[in-house]
């Protein structure tokens, strides 16, 4: 089976565009509902989704993935990953930079066809273009960062994990950046642009070395990829030794000397068979050793425009995000002072993480649970033992009773899902009621709570009826605290729950 | 959607179109539909030697914008375009008062009208103190011919007067009937009256003291709604019969109910189009009060040059309705009246509420959807889903969270300065416990 190169680049680029687009609105809280399922088929979530309960669709899914790349090889890495699209974006402007910087350096601005032929006869003109060459496998760092992975998991530093994870890392940069106009916590904005340095100055300098280094995704799926049916291959009789694909290889995979490729680490972005003028490199059935030299050049063009289209998608999208919060209609109204973080006794878990420990061996920080929620509850802890992790707060809006979308997007099943009815019976907090700070007992809060768990008694030293919590009846939803009229400290709070019950 | 639905929708959407295209479009009076000409001047009534136009200039709308900072302020440059457009076509009587606007209503109609010479326009402005303080009035009084650099005003309201008992306690224990009596002995004002909201025994008393007090004019509201539907208050009707019959100038407030007679239901707005379909629903309103002989000036307060414009298409081509169109007018009022509509004006004198809520905003959101028949009746209803998220989206975005209903703790400090006497605190539990039930998805 031989299948004819820009075709294949342009399936895998149009692909990998649809899926960078829908994680990126996704993790700016767009579209839930449309394109949550791309959530759901990253490669860590569903192995902690597995782990965690292993229900048919979950197996599935994580053998589906499993089975792409023993089919396709790592194709995942270059489509469905969207950490290695990211890359693979800054590493196609990085050669459009080059291949204009080198342009304007031989004094042919206008017309592109003139320009790349004056290169071509003159190579020694082509600064600018950034050039791969092939290096060997960092064995050590690779295998080391997976046994460290592996190892944090089952003792429980979940924080390393999710820091190395390569989809939750995508979503941090995306809120960290989003984060910037929103006044997200700092340590969040920190962590993602952080983040985002890193993977640009990696993609930069040696392409998709995070990938094949440092990624324990990547890592695993390179020890499937090596056994996968279906693989790029030289033909030693075709290649005539160029070295243009060994220059295009952002995996740095292939090995022009000994014409070989190094497919734990190749991602299946077929460039170097569009870059093969000669036909020699295809994409086939074989455990082949390819045999390269190259004369001639041929640029993948018809693919550019794709490209072009999704990173302008991307930068559209990043500047929506950025656009101005609407401005308080003042005028004639009072000032609302915002509310305060009161101290509670025990952190707020989104309903149906359960308790601690299971929301720290499950959640990766993705933050898609953050993003998803429609009423300003969740954020991500700042606390260095469960950094970044979701926890719930009631100064901006309460967790309302219809509302179940974070254990909806969680993809790695930290949220366990919750239905609409089970909702107002999922307990994750108790509410407790500071007399001296109520104002004349007003009743908002009683009037507002979905399961009537706050009543007004006349109670021992107060003129009005004041609110008493029935505490096995309260779920902790933040009604209360939320719409309490005393600020900026409600005069009633939610403390958390070490178990979330559901009786 | 069926024919029926487009007609609806398609009128509703004339109906507001006059509101979108406002800066600040909410409270908006007047709605544009037409692009005629505007020639001539709006008719004129006598009073002495004044002669009124008939279309007033309400100033407590003014167009407003965001400054540096973001905080809304008085566009004076719309300002001043509206007041020469104004004039120009025969508008001449400016209606103000201390409090509106934040106090800044005044400055901004002087500024405006400082501009052209005086004898060219008539003040009207308000003494605008509720409690008994004699200093305050007079303080107040004084502060208005400041602003307006003249020695005389020309129609003096005792403003938001309710009944006998209240203008005693407010100007006569103080001495400042007295003391505005001596004012207008010596020229200063020339027309003292008073604008009254309340009920009918309160607008008795008042009459009562005509005899011995003698008003040179009463502001009252009146339109096609409140004529006979008025809630809990003197009809318009009414007031307007012993006005009449005491031969005492009427100016009319609230013509267009805050902009809420200019975008109807729509199955009544269709009627009014299918009987006049080149006039903007808004003039029907008008048309209705420039009807009565015994009205001075009909009040609007425009707040963009598209009201203006179709406030002055509809008092230059003025014409009085005939008795079929006062007909179709009364039974329009009786199916509005069905509705579920909060009758707020959006005048803002219960703002601000001392817990930030955004009480007219609130109404305003209920009272379109109501009117544009896009409110959530059923989960059984068509395309429920969508109606669902439509409505709640448009909530948030119409009310910041902070100021919704739901924080509305009851304290009642609303509902006193009302001058509609709408149950403020009640209607927003109302709309709380309606919105709440939409959100669960119960509605």
């Amino acid at each position: 089976m031989k299948t004819k190169t820009n075709i294949l680049r342009g399936v895998r680029i149009g692909l990998a565009c649809i899926f960078l687009a829908g994680i990126t609105l996704l993790f700016m809280g767009i579209g839930a509902d449309w394109w949550g399922w791309m959530a759901d088929i990253q490669f860590l979530p569903s192995t902690l989704r597995v782990i965690g309960s292993a229900t048919l669709l979950n197996i599935g899914i994580l053998a589906g993935l499993v089975g792409l790349t023993l089919i396709f090889g790592r194709i995942y890495c270059s489509v469905i990953c969207p950490l290695g699209v990211f890359q693979d974006v800054i590493i196609w402007l990085r050669r459009q930079y080059g291949l204009i910087a080198d342009r304007i350096s031989v004094g042919k601005k206008s017309s592109g066809d003139k320009g790349r032929q004056h290169l071509r006869e003159n190579p020694i003109l082509k600064k600018a273009v950034k050039h791969f060459e092939f290096s060997p496998e960092h064995k050590i760092a690779r295998y080391g960062f997976l046994i460290l992975t592996v190892a944090a998991m089952i003792i429980g530093m979940q924080v390393f994990v999710a820091l190395i994870a390569p989809y939750s890392s995508y979503g941090r940069i995306v809120r960290g950046v989003v984060g910037i106009t929103d006044g997200s916590p700092l340590p969040l904005v920190a962590t993602g642009l952080a983040m985002l340095l890193v993977i640009t100055a990696c993609s930069l300098l040696a392409g998709r070395v995070w990938c094949n280094t440092i990624c324990p995704v990547g890592t695993v799926l390179g020890l499937l990829s090596r056994f996968s049916l279906l693989k790029v291959s030289i033909d030693e009789d075709k290649c005539t030794g160029c070295g243009r694909c060994v220059r295009g290889c952002k995996a740095s995979c292939i090995d022009g000397i000994n014409h070989t490729i190094d497919y734990s680490r190749c991602v299946n972005c077929f460039d170097c068979i569009g870059r093969c003028s000669g036909s020699a490199i295809t994409y086939g059935i074989r455990r082949g050793r390819g045999n390269a030299k190259v004369r001639e050049e041929k640029p993948g063009e018809g693919v550019s425009r794709r490209q072009f289209l999704s990173t302008g998608a991307v930068i559209a999208a990043g500047t929506l995000a950025a656009g101005p919060a609407r401005a308080a209609g003042q005028g004639g109204f009072a000032g609302i002072i915002d509310k305060q973080i009161p101290e509670r006794s025990a952190r707020i878990l989104p309903p149906g993480a359960l308790n601690a420990s299971h929301l720290q061996d499950k959640c990766t920080s993705c933050q898609l649970c953050i993003a998803a929620c429609p009423n300003d509850v969740l954020r991500p802890s700042t606390d260095l033992a469960h950094f970044l992790q979701p926890e719930a707060g009631y100064e901006k809006g309460y967790c309302r009773p219809e509302c179940v979308k974070c254990s909806e997007v969680c993809p790695t099943g930290a949220i366990l899902p919750v239905t609409v009815e089970q909702k107002t019976l999922v307990k994750i907090g108790t509410a407790r009621v500071d007399l001296d700070k109520c104002l004349n007992g007003c009743g908002n809060c009683a009037r507002h709570c979905p399961t009537g768990a706050i009543r007004m008694v006349k109670v021992e030293g107060y003129s009005h009826p004041m609110p008493v919590v029935v505490e096995d009846v309260c779920i902790g939803c933040g009604a209360c605290e939320y719409l309490c009229p005393v600020r900026p400290l409600s005069a009633i709070k939610v403390d958390g729950v070490s178990n979330q019950t559901t009786d | 959607m069926d024919r029926r639905d487009f007609i609806k929708a398609s009128l509703a959407g004339m109906a507001t179109a006059g509101l979108a295209s406002c800066s600040n479009g909410s409270t908006a009076e007047g709605s544009g539909s037409s692009s005629r000409e505007i020639s001539g001047n709006v008719p004129v009534r006598l009073n002495g030697s004044d002669r009124v136009g008939l279309l007033g200039f309400g100033c407590m709308r003014w167009p407003m914008v965001k400054d540096a900072d973001g905080n809304d302020i008085i566009d004076q440059e719309a300002v001043n375009e509206m007041v020469d457009k104004a004039l120009a076509h025969g508008v001449n009587y400016y209606d103000s008062s201390p409090v509106y606007l934040q106090g800044k209503s005044e400055q901004a109609a002087a500024t405006a009208l400082l501009r052209h010479p005086r004898e060219s326009y008539l003040i009207a402005t308000k003494l605008s103190v509720w409690e008994s303080d004699r200093q305050k009035c007079i303080d107040m009084y004084r502060r208005s011919l400041d602003i307006y650099k003249t020695d005389h005003i020309d129609y003096y309201l005792l403003h938001s007067m309710n009944g006998a008992d209240n203008f005693r306690r407010r100007f006569v224990d103080t001495g400042i009937w007295d003391f505005l009596q001596k004012e207008k002995a010596a020229g200063h004002i020339r027309n003292l009256g008073f604008s009254f909201h309340g009920d009918k025994n309160g607008f008795d008393s008042l009459m009562a003291l005509h005899d011995s007090l003698h008003w040179d004019f009463v502001q009252i509201q009146m339109n096609y709604v409140d004529w006979t539907h008025a809630k809990d208050d003197a009809t318009a009707e009414y007031m307007y019969a012993e006005l009449d019959r005491r031969e005492i100038p009427i100016v009319i407030m609230e013509p267009l109910l805050g902009g809420r007679l200019a975008s109807i239901p729509a199955t009544q707005a269709e009627r009014l189009k299918a009987s006049e379909p080149g006039r903007s629903i808004a003039s029907w309103a008008f048309r209705f009060c420039g009807s009565f002989p015994r009205v001075l000036t009909v009040l609007s307060g425009m707040n963009c040059m598209d009201h203006l414009e179709d406030n002055l298409r509809t008092f230059t081509e003025f014409s009085e309705l005939g008795s079929k169109e006062f007909e179709l007018l009364y039974d329009v009022a009786a199916q509005i009246d069905k509705y579920p509509l909060i009758n707020c004006t959006g005048c803002q004198y219960c703002m601000p509420c001392p817990y930030g809520i955004d009480i007219p905003g609130i109404f305003r959101f209920y009272n379109r959807h109501v009117n544009e028949g896009t409110y959530v009746t059923s989960p059984e209803q068509k395309n429920y889903a969508r109606a669902r998220r439509k409505y709640l989206m448009d909530y948030d975005s119409s009310v910041e969270k902070v100021r919704q209903a739901d924080h509305c703790i009851t304290c009642g400090k609303c509902r006193k300065a009302c001058p509609q006497r709408i149950r403020i605190p009640d209607e927003l539990r109302r709309i709380d416990e309606y919105i709440e039930k939409v959100r669960r998805g119960e509605i």
